[in-house]
This record gives C-alpha cells, sequence and structure tokens, in this order.
C-alpha cells in the first residue's frame, strides 16, 4: 500500500534548510510518498540531493523526485507577462512537488505539464 | 534587488578571472550519459591522449578528474581551459543495480558508496566552474529532474551552458525532445562515441563562451 503524505508551503515556509531536508528525508525514510505544495529553491534541491546521498546505505536506495511547475514559454507576451508577475508575487509557493523513496517509486515521468508516477509495487500506474 | 547585485558583481569577477586565467569547463550530466566518452574525444582530439574509463556500468567515473591546460580552435579562434569530468549525478544509486550488471556483491557496495561521494564531490564543484557541458543520452527522457536540477543551479549562477544531445548514433537517440525541453538552451547533437558532428560542439563551445 501507498501512503501519500501532503506538506502544505506553510509547513516549511521560513524553514531553515538543514531542518527542511531532514523533515523531508525523515517522510522517506518510512517509505511515504511526499506530495508537497510549492517547491525548493534549485539550491535547495541540490543541498537535497548532497544529504541524500549522504544517507544512503543498504536499506535507503535514494529518492525520486519531480517538480512541476509552469513555465514561461514565451509563446504568447500576455501570459509570460502573467506568469512572471505570479512568480514574482508568489515565489516558491508555486508548483507541485513529489518525492518519494527509490525503492518504492519505479519511475517518475514529467511531460512536462504533468507527472506520472510508476510505483514499484502496483502493476497499474498513478498519475497526478 | 540586493540579488540582482550580488549576481553583477559576481559576473563582473567572473569575467575578470575568465580573461587572466584558463576557464574551468565541466561536463555534466546524470550517469551514462557519455560525460567521459566526450572527455575523451576532446582530449584524443587536442592532447592525443584519453582523460579516464568508460563502461556500459553506471557510476564508473566516482571521482572528480581534471585535464589541466587544453587548447582547442575553430576557425581562427582558440580556447583554452581546464577540462573537468564529473561523476554522474543521481537521486538514487542502489547496488543491486551493479549486482545486476555482474558485478560481486562486495563490489557493488563499494562502487555504491564511492558513486554517493562522487555525486557529493560533483555537486560542489558546481560552484568552480565558468562553463559548464551538460551531456544528456539522447535516447532518455531529458525531463529528468536531475538535468533540471544542474539546469537551473546553472542559471542561478549565471553560468553558460551548452546542452549536448549525446549518442546520437543510436536509433531511438530524438534532439528533438532535447531542444523542447531545454529550449532556453543551445543544444547541439553529437556521438562523443564516433566522432559526429564534433565540429559543431567545438563551434556551439565557441559561441557560448563567447
Amino acid at each position: 500500500m501507498l501512503t501519500l503524505q501532503f506538506i502544505p508551503y506553510s509547513d516549511i515556509e521560513g524553514v531553515p534548510l538543514e531542518q527542511k531536508i531532514k523533515k523531508i528525508l525523515g517522510i522517506v525514510k518510512e517509505d511515504k510518498i511526499i506530495v508537497m505544495e510549492g517547491r525548493l529553491k534549485k539550491s535547495e534541491e541540490t543541498e537535497l540531493i548532497k544529504a541524500t546521498m549522504e544517507r544512503i546505505d543498504n536499506n535507503f536506495k535514494g529518492i525520486e523526485v519531480s517538480v512541476i511547475y509552469p513555465e514561461n514559454r514565451g509563446d504568447n507576451l500576455g501570459r509570460t507577462l502573467k506568469n512572471s508577475l505570479i512568480g514574482v508575487l508568489l515565489g516558491e509557493r508555486q508548483g507541485l512537488t513529489v518525492i518519494g523513496p527509490a525503492t518504492l517509486i519505479k519511475e517518475i515521468k514529467k511531460d512536462p505539464d504533468k507527472i506520472q508516477l510508476f510505483a514499484k509495487e502496483k502493476k497499474s500506474k498513478r498519475k497526478r | 534587488m540586493i540579488g540582482i547585485l550580488n549576481k553583477f558583481i559576481a559576473k563582473v569577477f567572473r569575467d575578470i578571472f575568465r580573461r587572466r586565467t584558463h576557464l574551468k569547463l565541466g561536463l555534466y550530466g546524470p550517469p551514462n550519459g557519455g560525460k567521459t566518452t566526450l572527455a575523451n574525444r576532446i582530449t584524443e582530439d587536442w592532447i592525443g591522449e584519453k582523460m579516464g574509463t568508460v563502461s556500459n556500468i553506471p557510476h564508473e567515473t566516482r571521482e572528480i578528474v581534471v585535464k589541466e591546460q587544453v587548447n582547442i580552435r575553430s576557425g581562427k579562434k582558440e580556447l583554452s581551459f581546464n577540462l573537468v569530468d564529473t561523476p554522474g549525478i543521481a537521486t538514487k544509486i542502489d547496488y543491486e543495480d551493479f549486482v545486476k550488471a555482474g558485478l560481486s556483491v562486495k563490489k557493488s557496495k563499494k562502487r555504491a558508496k564511492e558513486a554517493t561521494k562522487g555525486v557529493i564531490d560533483a555537486i560542489k564543484w558546481l560552484d568552480e566552474m565558468d562553463v559548464v557541458v551538460i551531456v544528456l543520452d539522447a535516447t532518455q527522457d531529458p525531463y529528468s529532474q536531475v538535468n533540471i536540477t544542474i539546469m537551473g543551479n546553472m542559471q542561478a549562477r549565471d553560468t553558460p551552458v551548452l546542452v549536448v544531445a549525446n549518442k546520437m548514433d543510436l536509433k531511438k537517440a530524438d534532439i528533438k525532445k532535447v531542444q523542447a525541453a531545454f529550449p532556453q538552451y543551445d543544444v547541439v547533437g553529437i556521438s562523443a562515441k564516433y566522432g559526429n558532428n564534433i565540429d559543431k560542439f567545438y563551434e556551439a563551445l565557441f559561441t557560448v563562451v563567447g
């Protein structure tokens, strides 16, 4: 059985990076899949990868992570300006992040406006 | 505002630094994208020697390897840099994958441990790079979070990036997918293994460095 845990942005907003990573990896190591409102900063993502590597052992094999985020595609000036303004106002609150243990998740595919999560235990795929 | 000012100051300092010494050119990307094959291609073309060993088993490169003072030419232009081959960046490493690839359990566990350290080192070295070449396997899905994270970090640092869609000699290779995934960057399709389109790669490198 897969367990999804939702983390609202308010739970991670303003939290020091070390604690944020500890919280994320703590949940993942309990074999839960995190669905997080918003996203980490790019520098925080690399810190998450580093911290994951430091914790890998015979039981914990790492994480699968994917972020879905409304990108500026530049095909429509109005939409680009609107997205830029929303980006300035909301910052990292925009988007959705999925993080789970590599032992449970076979693959997360991003295409690029949807995330498909393929779990190892199930034959059918789960979509978000 | 302070962030923009900091970026500007960092860029000015980097530009001054670039003119005075060799650039550090880093080859980055996920495991088995062909970073070391490309590094070997570059050093064989311009120095006449290989840089590292290549393997089908992922995480063959587990330490940072630097080849100093590589000079390349394209037309009348010349570029001098220190070439940095880095371990593939991944979010997961399972020693059992190496066992499946034919290594002993003991060797697999050792390789996994070294690979985790390699990923950490590769990330630490991101700060040192003046130019980054992201080497992707063009037969694979380009939308992996690792690729997006590396490129996002380079963008935040204002570091010039060239994307290489490697393994174009394979039927499944699709440069359009790579271009669609990263429209903000120059993408050049090559086969590092066979040297296909390598001249275009060198030209693109000069364009990106500017």
